[in-house]
């Protein structure tokens, strides 16, 4: 499968899945990744492409399955899995936990908003030494970077979603006199559901590519030492199978974020299609 | 689908306004100015408990600031506004929160009824939308979506029910049954009513009183005292529509 791998690079905000128009010629765009792989596989045969550069296609098959076998990836994965769900829900917590105390009180956004966007500035991965210096080479400098990651794009997006809400909407709410509970629940948090969905997007982006830069400070386990441990052995197979993992878990994720917009999102939906 | 029609034949009597009525509000002296440009200057006007007005006045004369301040959504406005009893609002508008279905939109914040989703669908059923009371807001025409904000006003039955031009995406079969309907309904609770709008004809068959607001304060006043049903070509109405036109500054060639 090589269109995940390329797929990895354009993830992002912008990156919006075109669907083809016509489902009828959908296996037209079938065709040329089809292409690629064969020219890849022979040129592998031919001895053109070493594996010490890159594995031939049918080699990265047959240790996907050996390492399968081995339980190594298995192990692999689960570790950075945990790493990421612990990552990512302290920082989807603090992200939208920190929105809402912005969003919801002048107080809070003075108290809360200048910091978030003084530091929104600094760049993630320029924290590593830092975070290296203060945490040491375990777990947590890794799961601090996922955190930080996730909660920017998930803060940003949401406090902004609250803000954005129609003012008319909470006239309304005050003519008929909503309580503030009431106002909240459904016309400030509704409101502010698709920029935060949207923020989710960002963040998962960025979680996985915090995880995958993470992963490469002294990693002992997980899919990043199994990468880093491939490339002392030249296993380029390896390293290829491991890329293509990390990107079929982020579009796993991708597909769930979809998902769950589809379902919130369907008073909007109803516009767009009835 | 049209509205009920609620009794066309034996159309509701006037509430029985005994003559000393209490205020429902009272605007005294209302300014408003935006960004150093007077909108409304002193405004008086008193609207009795019960009693139907009605308030013309051309585009961008101040007719939807005025309402916003009744509604008590309008901190910057000088003057005194009081409002004694409860307030209902249908906005220029719809103003439907898009993300709740159209029958929760009514039923929001509907207290007071021991069951408002029941209370919700009988509102929808008289304008006429029970079978869009589970669409999304976004999905309704715009006649329909205004019907909705109507019904959601109506539905809390207030003491003080302000109209933002209610009726003008309907088309006329659709207005006159919601004519009827808010006459109805203004007979059996008796809300002190304010409707804004452009129809000089809409007006004078509704009110029992019709305003027009004009550089920034009520510059002209009709009683109308003709019992309904009204007919437009009634004498009295046919002299009170010449004298509202040309206040309202329309030659007899102009257009409105
Ligand atoms: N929030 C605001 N900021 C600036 N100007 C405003 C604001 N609200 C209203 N105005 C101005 O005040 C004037 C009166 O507006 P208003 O909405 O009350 O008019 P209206 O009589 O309801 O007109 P229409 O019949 O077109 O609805 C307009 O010139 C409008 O541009
Ligand atoms: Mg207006």
């Amino acid at each position: 499968m090589s269109a995940p791998v390329l797929d990895l690079a354009v993830r992002g905000p912008a990156a919006r899945r075109r669907r083809p128009k016509i489902p009828g010629t959908a296996w037209k765009r079938l065709v040329s990744p089809l292409v690629i792989l064969v020219v890849w596989q022979l040129a592998s045969s031919a001895g053109i492409l070493p594996d010490r550069l890159l594995a031939a296609p049918a080699t990265l098959v047959g240790t996907a399955v050996d390492l399968i076998q081995a339980g190594t990836l298995q192990t692999a994965l689960l570790v950075s899995l945990q790493r990421v769900a612990i990552g990512f829900t302290i920082g989807a917590v603090a992200g939208v936990g920190l929105a809402l105390i912005a969003g919801l009180s002048r107080f809070g956004e003075h108290a809360v908003d200048p910091p978030m966007q003084m530091l929104r500035a600094i760049p993630l991965f320029g924290l590593i030494p830092l975070f290296i210096l203060w945490f040491g080479i375990g777990e947590t400098p890794k799961i601090a970077i996922l955190v930080l990651g996730v909660a920017f794009p998930l803060y940003l997006n949401t406090f902004a979603g609250i803000r954005g809400v129609d003012g008319k909407l909470a006239e309304v709410a005050k003519v008929q006199r909503l309580t503030r509970a009431e106002l909240i629940a459904h016309i400030v948090l509704p409101g502010a559901l698709p920029q935060t969905l949207v923020g989710l997007r960002q963040s998962l982006g960025i979680g996985w590519l915090a995880l995958i830069v993470a992963e490469q400070i002294n990693a002992d386990a997980g899919l990043g030492y199994m990468i880093n441990d491939a490339r002392e052995f030249l296993r380029t197979d390896v390293i290829v199978v491991g890329l293509v993992v990390y990107c079929v878990l982020g579009l796993i994720t991708d597909a769930l974020v979809r998902l769950l917009e589809r379902r919130a999102l369907t008073w909007r939906r109803g516009f767009l299609t009835s | 689908m049209a509205p009920r029609l609620p009794d066309i034949l034996n159309p509701p009597e006037a509430p029985p306004g005994a003559p000393p009525r209490t205020p429902v509000a009272r605007i005294e002296g209302l300014t408003r100015a935006f960004a150093g440009r007077t909108v409304l200057d002193g405004v008086d006007l008193t609207i009795a408990r019960g009693e139907f007005v009605a308030m013309l006045g051309r585009s961008g004369s101040g007719k939807s600031t005025l309402l916003r301040a009744l509604a008590g959504l309008d901190d910057d406005a000088g003057g005194g506004v009081t409002v004694d009893g409860t307030v209902a609002v249908a906005f220029q508008e719809p103003r439907l929160i898009p993300w709740r279905r159209v029958i929760a939109n009514l039923a929001l914040g509907l207290r007071g009824v021991p069951d408002p989703r029941a209370a919700a669908l009988a509102a929808l059923a008289e304008v006429g939308l029970t079978e869009r009371a589970d669409a999304w807001p976004l999905t309704l025409s715009g006649g329909e979506a205004q019907r909705a904000s109507l019904a959601r006003a109506l539905v809390r039955e207030p003491d003080l029910l302000l109209l933002d031009e209610p009726f003008s995406a309907l088309d006329a079969l659709t207005r006159i049954a919601v004519h009827r309907l808010v006459l109805d309904l203004w007979a059996r609770h008796g809300p002190g009513i304010l409707l804004v709008t452009h129809d000089v004809d809409e007006a004078l068959l509704l009110a029992d009183r019709v305003l027009v607001l004009d550089g920034g304060r009520i510059a002209h006043e009709e009683q109308v005292t003709l019992p309904r049903p009204r007919h437009r070509d009634h004498p009295e109405l046919v002299a009170l529509r010449s004298t509202l036109l040309e206040r309202l500054g329309v030659t007899l060639e102009g257009t409105t």
